[in-house]
């Protein structure tokens, strides 16, 4: 794999990289973004109540927006507000109020895709780094020098780029590219599909994608009037939907290209799924920055990951065209194996007991595994389980109900308890 | 009255003296390696060759290069935008930003008409291409009759309207045909079956059936129904809409040239003796049912359609 010396150097014998990629990870709602944050997302990116492409996320007010940068900026990280709809006229009024909340909020960028957002940001919100969504469907160095020249901070590719691909536009352009690590992802060209305003009359670039590509259909050939099946009576319907995309082992090669921003997809996710992915990839990421020439990927990073999956996933185009095997057909199973189970408040570390918002039904007896940044994983069984009260509990089946137990390791606030199904 | 141009899609050079006859003002031809979703294939020999026949009927040739380009493309777009300046073409039709970037360089007078299919969606947006270079926006096909209007009134380039076909619904890179027949395990049939014409996918619950096919660009999926406004173009020719569009991909070369015969008679009436249009214009509409293929029902498409989000 390529050296690339403009973003590492040589510190006492040992090549280290020096320009670390910006980890940037969603959130749907501001728990999501503080567990974002303090699992290890240097970025966050958020969606506001307009003009974002997810009408179906709770979003974000512009309070919770400022209390949202509030809380990254302890950490030093950041956040991005998408505001990537391909507007129609009746979306204009209220646009510019809006950009300039958005700047008053404090955030540092908006994804943007229609020209009209582009410029009204640069009149009225000039302090909002304007970053190209991949809405736009970028795919070669031309249409990313054309962006640069408009002035652009950075450009969200195609994620049909190939990794080739991307070493060429990051060497022909001096522009920051954001590129996709993980998460769903559209089958079409996006911002090219809108199979949902057809088949649904909601608007696939305005937020109302309803994920038609998802559903089965059947193939047939017309001859003359005559439909023609182009499947057997036992075969599996014709489809469409992509495995997610996963690039973690890619990751290393993403770092060497030069890659500014590595972004992981979902802003729809629960906690449990931004806090295992983000911590995941946090750790490649820095464990590959420190030490490059003898890194290797750990299976239990790997493991990790696969505790939140619900699909099956993929590289998809940056190691190369994909094929039958990097979609779905037939019916597929979810795959997620393990429940995130409680959110970890307090611990009193004199009587090892621990204070935890219930997110899944568990009980004594349950066994159960702890993670979190400040700690390695570990699994223990749950013993007596008491309320706030005191009040001894036969099992936790209250959603969010605030219970407490011992825990004989060290947890800390934003820990997370998950159980096996 | 400002009448609009009439514009087509012919599927071969021949095809172009039926639709210059039929009334055609103007053709829009290409190949795929550069345009996308066309009526027909047409080599730089057939451009050179379809230039000349317009010419001998005084209309207009557009070529599209509005494909998406991925790198390997780039460095060949100068030498067919070179090309397409000295055989005398009336416009490019892009998408990507990468054939503004190569007009600019190689040929700044040639006329650029911004057509990404999708992503037309308000007037500041054709104004902003139009800024760029753009002499014409190409309006999404999911845009309601009040829209399209309202984008004409602030447009400061010429607005084309789709009027007639079908419309694209889907793209993508992936090779969606060909992966269904290898996971089906009917590998030797691929090369030969996935390039095939006609085939479509049928929606049960909907009852629809949606063209898809496959080129060197992806897959393409195509709208269920034609659509047809033959009888509702009043407010879009007061409007003074600049072009009409017939788009006749997947369509018989017949078919073309007799649509182009009837929309040539509908806004020649509706622009000059707009009684007579009035009263004739469910004949027209009734002519266009009569040929229509028994797969492809008609509809108004998204001009009287509003979508929510």
């Amino acid at each position: 794999m390529l050296k690339n010396d403009k973003i590492s150097k040589i510190i006492d014998g040992k090549r280290v990289i020096v320009k670390k990629p910006e980890l940037l990870a969603p959130a749907g709602n501001l728990e999501k973004l503080k567990v974002a944050v303090h699992y290890g997302a240097d970025a966050v990116f958020i969606g506001g109540q307009e003009y974002g492409l997810r009408s179906n996320a709770d979003n974000f007010t512009l309070e919770e927006m400022a209390e949202g940068v509030r809380f990254a900026s302890q950490y030093g990280a950041k956040i991005y507000v998408t505001t990537n709809i391909y507007a129609h006229n009746e979306n204009m009024p209220g646009l510019e109020e809006y950009l300039q909340g958005l700047q008053e909020a404090g955030v540092h960028g908006i994804i943007v895709a229609d020209p009209l957002i582009i410029e009204a940001a640069r009149r009225v919100a000039p302090k909002l780094e304007v970053h190209l969504s991949t809405q736009q469907s970028l795919t070669n160095w031309k249409a990313v020098q054309f962006w640069k020249e408009e002035g652009l901070e950075r450009v969200v590719l195609a994620r049909e780029t190939s990794a080739e691909e991307i070493r060429e536009i990051k060497e022909k352009v001096d522009i920051e590219i954001e590129a996709f690590i993980h998460g769903a992802m559209c089958i079409a060209y996006s911002g090219r599909c809108v199979l949902s305003n057809h088949m649904t009359a909601r608007d696939s670039n305005r937020g109302g994608c309803c994920q038609s590509c998802r559903w089965d259909y059947d193939l047939y050939k017309l001859d003359g009037d005559r439909e023609i099946a182009l499947f057997d009576e036992n075969d599996d319907p014709f489809a469409m939907s992509p495995k997610d995309l996963n690039l973690i082992q890619s990751i290393p090669k993403m770092i060497e290209l030069g890659i500014d921003s590595l972004k992981i997809e979902g802003r729809m996710k629960s906690i449990h799924y931004v806090a295992t992915v983000v911590s995941v990839y946090r750790k490649v990421i820095d464990a590959y920055c420190a030490d490059p020439d003898n890194f290797v990927i750990r299976q239990e990073w790997l493991d990790e990951l696969d505790k939140c999956a619900n699909r099956d996933t993929a590289p998809a185009f940056f190691e190369g065209v994909p094929g039958y095997k990097e979609q779905m057909f037939g019916i597929h199973s979810k795959k997620t194996t393990y429940d995130f189970a409680g959110f970890v408040l307090d611990y009193d570390r004199e009587t090892k007991i621990v204070t935890l918002q219930q997110r899944n039904f568990f009980k004594p007896g349950d066994t159960v595994e702890f993670f979190g940044p400040e700690i390695e994983n570990f699994t223990q069984t749950v013993g007596t389980i008491w309320d706030e009260d005191g009040n001894e509990l036969d099992a936790a089946r209250h959603p969010l109900q605030i219970v407490k137990f011992k825990v004989e390791k060290e947890v800390f606030p934003y820990n997370m308890m998950r159980k096996e199904q | 009255m400002k009448k609009p141009e009439l514009l087509v899609t012919p599927t071969s050079v021949a095809h172009i003296h039926g639709l210059a006859k039929a009334g055609a003002d103007a053709v829009l031809i290409g190949e795929q390696r550069y345009g996308l979703r066309l009526a027909g294939e047409f080599t730089r020999k057939d451009v050179r060759e379809a230039v000349d026949v317009a010419r001998g009927y005084g209309i207009r040739v557009y070529v599209a290069m509005n494909a998406l380009f991925h790198n390997d493309k780039v460095d060949e777009l100068g030498d067919y935008v070179r090309f397409l300046a000295d055989t005398g073409v009336d416009a490019i039709v892009f998408g990507d930003p990468a054939v503004l970037m190569t007009v600019r360089e190689t040929a700044p007078h040639m006329k650029l008409h911004w057509n990404t299919e999708t992503t037309a969606t308000n007037w500041y947006a054709c104004n902003y291409w139009g800024r760029k270079g753009a002499k014409r926006a190409v309006l999404a096909r999911e845009l309601n009759m009040d829209a399209i209007i309202e984008i004409k009134q602030h447009a400061e380039v010429e607005i084309e309207v789709q009027v007639h076909g079908m419309a694209c619904m889907f793209q993508s890179k992936r090779s969606l045909i060909g992966n269904y027949f290898e996971y089906q395990g009917k590998v030797m049939e691929i090369e030969k079956k996935k390039y095939e014409k006609g085939m479509f996918l049928y929606d049960k619950e909907r009852d629809n059936k949606y063209p898809i096919f496959e080129d060197e660009n992806g897959t393409h999926i195509m709208s269920p129904n034609d659509i047809c406004i033959i009888d509702e173009l009043e407010d879009m020719v007061d409007a003074g809409i600049d072009s009409f569009k017939i788009d006749g991909v997947l369509h018989e070369q017949d078919y073309i040239t007799k649509v182009t015969q009837l929309y040539r008679r509908a806004i020649d009436l509706c622009a000059e003796h707009r009684e007579r249009y009035e009263a004739e214009k469910g004949q027209l509409l009734a002519q266009i049912e009569a040929i229509q293929p028994k797969h492809r029902p008609l509809d108004t498409g998204f001009f009287f359609k509003e979508t929510v989000y």
